[in-house]
């Protein structure tokens, strides 16, 4: 069996770093491949390389497709031989049709003027094969992410592909939505069509993965059959030591009450409905609270509207911080309240991605490095850079962009920013998301030592694992209402489901 | 010191010219415009380009753009647009003649009442494009109609005019030589020199206080030769300016609104939440940062500083025209993109928009000496503008 795709000693530098560094990769038709590889490692910079984002001649190896080698000069001409790469950041354009965000740029034509019967026919087709059944003129923001990434896979199949390159797939989706998309996977399989799959979740390479290339540090550490894969294995790899525990162990240690919230109610901002109905909870001295639930249960609704109430509106409800009425009206306040709210889309909401590290870290609270509203540009520097040494941010210097940095470092910048407010009580919105085994490992790390500083963590995750791992106790919610509440011994996978379910539809 | 060592020095000075390619690559266009008229003018017309009374001339023709730039900065670092400014100019400079001329107020009362009514013209379209969330386009593009049309109304399609010598020195008038009237103007001289001075001084107190906190610096030889260039500059333009009538007063009001803008948007608080607004406006209202108040703020700020222009421009043309202040906005606009500030917001330096509209002003005044017509000075300016934001969003290209 010749391989569909062989790429050989590819290496790639851009100024001042080498990133990727003889890597080998063959992908054998039919199959799936999955690369794992921490942030930073390498993974899209090699798929770039492979379809043609980075062309010929700027990096160095051979490729072979198909057995004979090949130089793409850009996107277009490796999508013309049948090898799509789907990015994590969904190229669809909301206000458009399903039927034309599938032909957009292909579109069926003669002469320039689209034949909307054939176009509309073929989506359906395509829609089918994906197992969709969403009328082709719906336009794509009316659907979710989890459909949107599978009208994302079948337009690459509009396109005729042969080698489909799916980049983390399955981060913004939730259980259900990804199980979906990994069947689909294995039957795209099926039917023949071979599958690189970069994605950090382990469980779901296990369950996809033909076999396993793992990268490092730009440069290919193993590559594992079926037979091998294992979580354990896949990790050493990756991180290039083992990790005995992937929690960090801590001995609890809580104290009083240091926050309390009764009775929080928010509506929708545009829709007449209650998004949170009358939620209570408290968090204490040195502990770390999980709120588990689906996505669109309303747990960053909670955490947004508590957090100066950036969400909703008609707000009621009570909220204490250390046994006083804490005034959360604006976010100016809730920061003065003693509270601080880590977004689950650091992009978006968290950083400003052009600005250098130190002037992110500072943004909440400039009067710490201002002497009557005249900054020190010495102090700030000074205040980034421990920062940067307390939390391993890896940067070359704190006055790097924050864009440049890897997922898991952004993260860190902007836990920075909120340590900086000196807060009581954290809520953490999904804190590992899209970052790596080795700084998650960091960022539980982190979260143990806030709470064994007196603080209180409030952490929101759709990882089931993670809370079970890290949490005290867990609040399940689903449909706007907390539906149980769990301690660390009674939690499990299973428990936090049932009450899930069994909570299912009765929300008035 | 090791090879490691020596090599990372190296990229240090590379890095460091690169990071401040755009900054320094707009000073030296502005030199290299300067000596191409100074060559061409002496050869085509035999007039020196430098001469003091040209230098003057240049300080006095630009004055009210660079004035107005400098709130288009802040308007355009937080992502807005303000199209209002040359009507908003003409409007407020109508109101100030008809405060001077009709109704006989003194000057001390006419510019800070028309400074108070060009805050609240800004305020008012800030107060929509704030709170209410109207794009600023279309807020101010119905401005600068509104405003243009109440020029017309006010003058009644008429020039008001003439000024009182105390109101007309605002723009026309010179800081007097304490040392009696002989050239060189002495106390020119000695201003100039102070200025120098006070640069350099403030370049090596911020040098020293990096190092304090153990930030890297410039490299030194770096640091002095561009102070070096810098006072050389100054130090020519201030003997020029002493062979004539010594410093407009127009060009000291400048000079302080230009350091206390600097000051502001590097310096202070307030100033950088603006910058951190226009970066991601959503990421700095959850920092706690209050938003729509900083819109409206920069706005009712670009409204007094349209006023300020608007009185200058007056001053200068001894009367109150309907047509003053026409195409303000786009020189203004333009200074502020060619002075290196993004389109998005989020990024632009007070000193850039400086050199920004002297690029402008020198090849206004440079072109018209040339007897270039009014034809092909507007070409020449539209592909220079486009050329700097080309040579912009190049340099972003090659830094990703």
């Amino acid at each position: 069996m010749t391989a569909i795709l062989e790429m050989r000693g590819i290496g790639k530098s851009f100024p001042g770093v080498r990133a990727l560094d003889q890597v080998n990769l063959t992908i054998a038709p039919g199959e799936i491949h999955a690369i794992c590889g921490e942030n930073g490692a390498g993974k899209s910079t090699l798929m770039k390389v492979l379809s043609g984002v980075y062309p010929h001649g700027s990096y160095d190896g051979d490729i072979l497709y198909e057995g004979r080698p090949v130089a793409f000069r850009d996107i277009r001409d490796s999508e013309r031989q049948g090898i799509i790469i789907i990015h994590q950041e969904l190229a669809l354009v909301p206000q458009l049709s399903v039927a034309e965000n599938m032909f957009l740029g292909n579109e069926v034509a003669s002469r320039g003027v689209i034949d909307w019967n054939r176009t509309w026919a073929r989506t359906r087709d395509l829609l089918a094969k994906v197992g969709l059944t969403e009328a082709p003129t719906t336009p794509v923001e009316k659907l979710g992410v989890g459909k949107q990434q599978l009208i994302e896979i079948a337009k690459a199949l509009a396109k005729d592909v042969r080698l489909l390159i799916l980049d983390e797939p399955t981060a913004a989706l939730q259980e259900n939505d990804s199980a979906k998309l990994l069947d689909l996977m294995l039957e795209l399989k099926a039917q023949g069509v071979t599958q690189i799959i970069i994605s950090h979740k382990l469980n779901e390479i296990r369950r996809v993965a033909d076999r396993v290339t793992v990268i490092r540090d730009g440069s290919t550490v193993s590559t594992l059959d079926r037979a091998e894969i294992t979580e354990e294995r896949i990790i050493r790899d990756m991180v290039g030591r083992d990790l005995a525990h992937r929690y960090p162990d801590r001995v609890p240690d809580i104290g009083e009450v240091l926050m309390r919230v009764r009775d929080w109610t928010v509506w929708h901002p545009d829709q007449p409905r209650k998004v949170i109905d009358g939620v209570s909870f408290h968090v204490r001295r040195g502990e770390i609270l999980g709120i588990a639930g689906l996505m669109g249960s309303g747990r960053t609704e909670l955490a947004m509207s508590l957090f100066g109430r950036s969400y909703g509106r008609d707000i009621t409800g009570q909220a204490e911080l250390a046994g006083r009425p804490a005034d959360l009206s604006d976010v100016s306040r809730a920061i003065a309240a003693g509270l601080a709210y880590v977004t689950e889309d650091r992009k978006a909401l968290g950083l400003i991605l052009e600005e250098p590290i130190q002037r992110n870290i500072s943004l909440a609270n400039l009067a710490g490095v201002a002497v009557n509203g005249i900054l020190s540009a010495g102090r700030e520097q000074a205040v980034a850079e421990r920062y940067r040494r307390d939390l391993r941010i890896r940067t070359p210097g704190v006055n790097q962009r924050v864009m440049n940095l890897s997922g898991g470092n952004q993260q860190k910048v902007v836990l920075a920013k909120w340590l900086f407010t000196d807060p009581q009580v954290l809520i953490l919105d999904e804190p590992t998301r899209g970052i790596d085994v080795g700084a998650k490992f960091e960022i539980y790390a982190l979260m143990n030592e806030l709470v064994a500083q007196g603080r209180g963590v409030v952490m929101i995750s759709s990882e089931m694992p993670e809370l079970l791992g890290m949490c005290d106790r867990i609040h399940v919610m689903n449909e706007g209402r907390f539906v149980g509440e769990l301690t660390r011994a009674e939690a499990s996978q299973e428990r936090i489901m049932a009450l899930i379910l069994q909570s299912e539809g009765k929300a008035a | 010191m090791t090879t490691a060592e020596t090599e990372t020095k190296k990229r240090g000075l590379g890095a460091h010219l690169g990071g401040h390619l755009q900054q320094n690559g707009m000073v030296l266009a502005l030199l290299a415009i300067v000596l191409f008229f100074l060559v061409v003018v002496r050869a085509s017309q035999g007039v020196d380009f430098l001469s003091a009374q040209n230098i003057t001339n240049l300080f006095l023709q630009n004055s009210y753009v660079i004035i107005m730039a400098l709130g288009m900065l802040l308007v355009i670092v937080s992502g807005h647009i303000d199209l209002s400014v040359g009507s908003v100019a003409a409007f407020t400079g109508a109101v100030s003649a008809v405060l001077t001329v009709r109704w006989g107020w003194p000057f001390w009362a006419v510019i800070p009442a028309t400074l108070v009514m060009g805050g609240l013209i800004g305020a008012a379209q800030g107060y929509w494009i704030a709170f209410w969330r109207i794009p600023s386009f279309i807020v101010t593009l119905a401005g600068m109609l509104v405003f243009r049309g109440l020029t017309l109304w006010l003058l009644q399609g008429q020039n008001i005019g003439p000024f009182p010598k105390a109101f007309q020195s605002l723009s026309t008038g010179f800081i007097p030589d304490l040392f009696g009237p002989d050239k060189p103007n002495l106390t020119a001289l000695l201003m100039v020199g102070l200025a120098a001075l006070a640069i350099v001084w403030a370049g090596v107190r911020g040098r020293r206080q990096d190092a304090a906190f153990g930030v890297e610096p410039e490299p030194a030889g770096l640091f002095w030769a561009r102070n070096l260039i810098v006072v050389a500059a100054l130090m020519f333009v201030g003997w020029k300016l002493a062979q004539f009538r010594g410093l407009p007063n127009v060009l000291i009001v400048m000079s302080v609104l230009i350091v206390l803008y600097s000051f502001f948007t590097e310096q202070t608080t307030t100033g950088r939440r603006i910058y951190a607004l226009g970066g991601n406006e959503k990421a700095a209202r959850l920092s706690g940062i209050k938003t729509d108040r900083l819109v409206f703020l920069t706005f009712a700020n670009m409204g007094v500083l349209a006023a300020l222009a608007g009185m200058i421009v007056t001053a200068r043309l001894n009367s109150a025209t309907p047509k003053a202040g026409t195409g303000f906005e786009l020189d203004v606009i333009a200074a502020v993109f060619i002075g290196g500030a993004s389109m998005s917001g989020g990024s632009g330096r007070i000193i850039g928009v400086v050199v920004g509209a002297l690029i402008m002003g020198v090849m206004n005044n440079g072109m018209s000496i040339m007897g270039i017509g009014i034809d092909y000075q507007q070409v020449i300016k539209g592909l220079v503008l486009l050329a700097a934001v080309i040579f912009d969003v190049y340099n972003r290209n090659k830094q990703l």
